[in-house]
């Protein structure tokens, strides 16, 4: 079968298990989510009708009468219609709005954070894995120190060392909250400002495991034959680990995109935790410490949905840049 | 939650011809090769865990109760307490030898555990084969682009916090992080699985459970410890932030519960470095000596890079005997021009 329509099914059942895990968990797990969230929205002046009880039923199980399929194909059929509840804990805006407000925070700052580290990884590996021996090689194993720190941590000390002591960053926060968010230069000087922290975690949180894949690959790349002719043919040193060496060690870092993305905005939600970044993460937490289900539902499903849109186009993107993976399907 | 799992294709199937455990000579031979070389990453690795293990084992017999409050709060190290105390004068050194133990406990549980059903989807899938496979490996492949610890905070989320134990946790943790290693044991399985001896052992008719513990299993054991390591490192930091945020398991207390009330009680802007530094360097540090451990263990699954840290030393000891032979030299033309002086 054709590479990209099969990745396209393939990520097309990995949604579909997404929205169903979203259907199944809270009918699965103890707890009476509806009757706590309409306790909350009373309490916050909202009036309980039986449409708004019902629309929390269908999203998160609980005293519906009808069976399963049909609950299950309304749920689907709200989704599809971009209705995701009424949030508790932002009454009464809706889930959808909330999250499209926090959504940008977070792509970017973690999208720039990934890409850098990425970028930055990518070519540290290949420089320390083409010249095995040297003193940069041998300290390799001491990145797995950066790798097993836990990225919130990493962000507490960043904070406490450059924010508290040395001053030179904002404690927490997206933005100064004097300014009024906006395409101007001022809010984007301070929004860059307060990124940076945050930025720096996920960076060097993550740069190590792509240092350590790449320079693995290039270990391997580098005993191929293929090398070895290049030598022999006389190529300048330069030349095999741009075009000969490093081109091909890179393929698995790129396949491996989307497992590490998974693991870097999983980091990164508890990150934004540590900065009271206005992003996702950090809503999520508050939908999760305010029992606000309707909000954590929607949060995860973006989430997902964020994290399968950019695999897929990372798979696409590797179906161009490596042949023998169209080939091979 | 950090990118620790190298790539698998970093790891290819051990090439029969360079493995010698599978051409190996005599069964003792096959098995020391197995084993890991000792290099000093290795060993700074062990000293590394079993430091912290036995500080997690042993430390709580030792501290005085973690609970117990006094009224010097927030006071920095000094003899009485070598790491200070908490906003409510508790003693952290005592808090930290019982969140070790906490720590541990829910890594090795939830390893156990993700291993296991790594093992499952992984080997058994690809033994089968057909659609067996295709399914376990859709499956998985499915579990491991859906974001893990949103998904943890979503599950964790529904369960009320007075039924949110130890074990709630773990599963939880293993059910999200097992899909890795199960692909990375898979690819090993269908490398292994097509051996003359799998298939000889097959058509003596022995049954399938047989073939895979006998003749399958023992071939992937490096591949399986270090995918137990990554687990354990993994769910360590995976409890560690679902702590927290205020989510982990109710009844424990672990590393990540430490930094939960350190950054609740306001560590950070009060200046309480001796708070908040200790648990997480706990965690980074024994994640540290899991990695270089897995390192060796790398170099028995792709003996690739066992060549290249030879080679790294042989090339380190010809550039030291260059040195002291241009030094040699040079000494040599000094005092052969002193002489001609």
């Amino acid at each position: 079968m054709n590479y990209f329509l099969r990745k396209l099914g393939f990520y097309a059942v990995a949604l579909w298990a997404a929205l169903t895990l979203n259907f199944a968990i809270p009918r699965l797990l103890p707890g009476d989510p509806v009757d706590i969230l309409l306790a909350k929205l009373q309490q916050r002046g909202g009036t309980v009708s039986p449409e708004t009880r019902e629309a929390y039923a269908l999203l998160l199980g609980g005293d519906s009468s009808d069976p399963l399929w049909i609950q299950y194909w309304d749920y689907l059929k709200n989704l599809a219609r971009g209705d995701l509840g009424v949030s508790v804990s932002y009454y009464p805006a809706k889930v959808s709005d909330v999250i499209l407000t926090s959504l940008p925070w977070t792509v970017v700052l973690v999208g720039i954070a990934t890409v850098l580290a990425a970028a930055l990884g990518v070519l540290l590996g290949a420089i320390v894995g083409w010249r095995p021996g040297t003193w940069l090689d041998s300290l390799i194993p001491s990145t797995t120190l950066l790798a097993a720190v836990p990225y919130f941590w990493l962000a507490l000390l960043l904070v406490y060392l450059l924010a508290r002591v040395l001053g030179w960053f904002p404690l927490q926060g997206g933005y100064d909250v004097m300014l009024s968010p906006g395409w101007n230069g001022e809010f984007i000087v301070s929004a860059i400002q307060y990124g940076f922290l945050p930025a720096l975690t996920i960076v060097l949180a993550s740069i190590g495991g792509w240092l350590l894949g790449m320079r693995n690959m290039m270990v391997s790349t580098l005993s191929e034959d293929y090398i070895l002719t290049a030598e022999a043919k006389g190529l300048s040193p330069r030349k095999i680990l741009r075009s000969y060496a490093a081109r091909n060690a890179v393929l698995p870092s790129v396949a491996g995109f989307a497992i590490s993305l998974g693991f870097v905005v999983s980091g990164s939600v508890i990150t934004e935790q540590v900065f009271s970044y206005p992003g996702i993460g950090g809503r999520l937490l508050g939908a999760v410490t305010n029992n606000d289900y309707a909000l954590m539902q929607g949060m995860f499903l973006f989430i997902t949905l964020a994290v399968l849109g950019a695999n897929l186009l990372v798979d696409l993107l590797y179906g161009l840049i490596d042949p023998r993976t169209r080939a091979r399907s | 939650m950090t990118n620790l799992k190298p790539p698998p294709e970093a790891a290819p199937a051990a090439d029969p011809a360079l493995d010698p455990a599978l051409e190996g000579a005599t069964a003792k031979a096959g098995w020391r090769s197995l084993l890991p070389t000792m290099t000093p990453w290795l060993a700074i690795g062990l000293v590394l865990i079993g430091g912290i293990a036995l500080f997690g084992l042993l430390g709580p017999l030792f501290v005085g109760d973690p609970r117990q409050i006094r009224d010097i709060g927030l006071t920095g190290p000094s003899a009485a307490f070598p790491l200070g105390t908490t906003q409510t004068g508790q003693d952290v050194l005592a808090q930290l030898a019982f969140a070790t133990r906490g720590s541990l406990e829910i890594g090795l549980l939830v390893g156990l555990l993700a291993t296991a059903l790594s093992a499952f989807f992984g080997i058994y899938g690809a033994y089968k084969g057909r659609i067996v496979d295709e399914a376990f490996s859709l499956f998985t492949n499915v579990f491991l682009v859906i974001p893990g610890l949103p998904l943890v905070i979503v599950i964790s989320g529904f369960v009320p916090r007075e039924s949110r134990g130890l074990w709630t946790i773990a599963v939880v943790l293993a059910v999200t992080s097992w899909a890795g290693s199960a692909r990375v044991l898979r690819a090993q399985t269908l490398s292994v699985r097509n051996r003359d001896y799998v298939a000889a052992s097959q058509v003596s008719g022995e049954r399938p459970w047989r073939v895979i513990v006998v003749e399958i299993l023992p071939n992937l054991l490096p591949v399986i410890a270090s995918q137990f390591v990554f687990a354990v490192i993994a769910a360590i930091l995976g409890e560690a932030g679902l702590a927290f945020i205020g989510l982990g398991a109710s009844n424990s207390s672990t590393l990540g519960t430490m930094l939960f009330y350190a950054q609740n009680g306001f560590a950070l802007s009060l200046g309480a470095w001796w708070w908040f530094i200790p648990p997480g360097l706990v965690i980074a540090l024994f994640g540290m000596g899991l990695s270089l451990v897995n390192f060796s263990i790398d170099e028995v699954i792709n003996p690739k890079l066992k060549n290249v840290r030879l080679h790294r030393r042989r090339a380190r000891r010809a550039a030291r005997l260059e040195r002291e032979a241009t030094r040699a030299a040079r000494r040599g033309a000094t005092t052969a021009k002193e002489a001609v002086r």
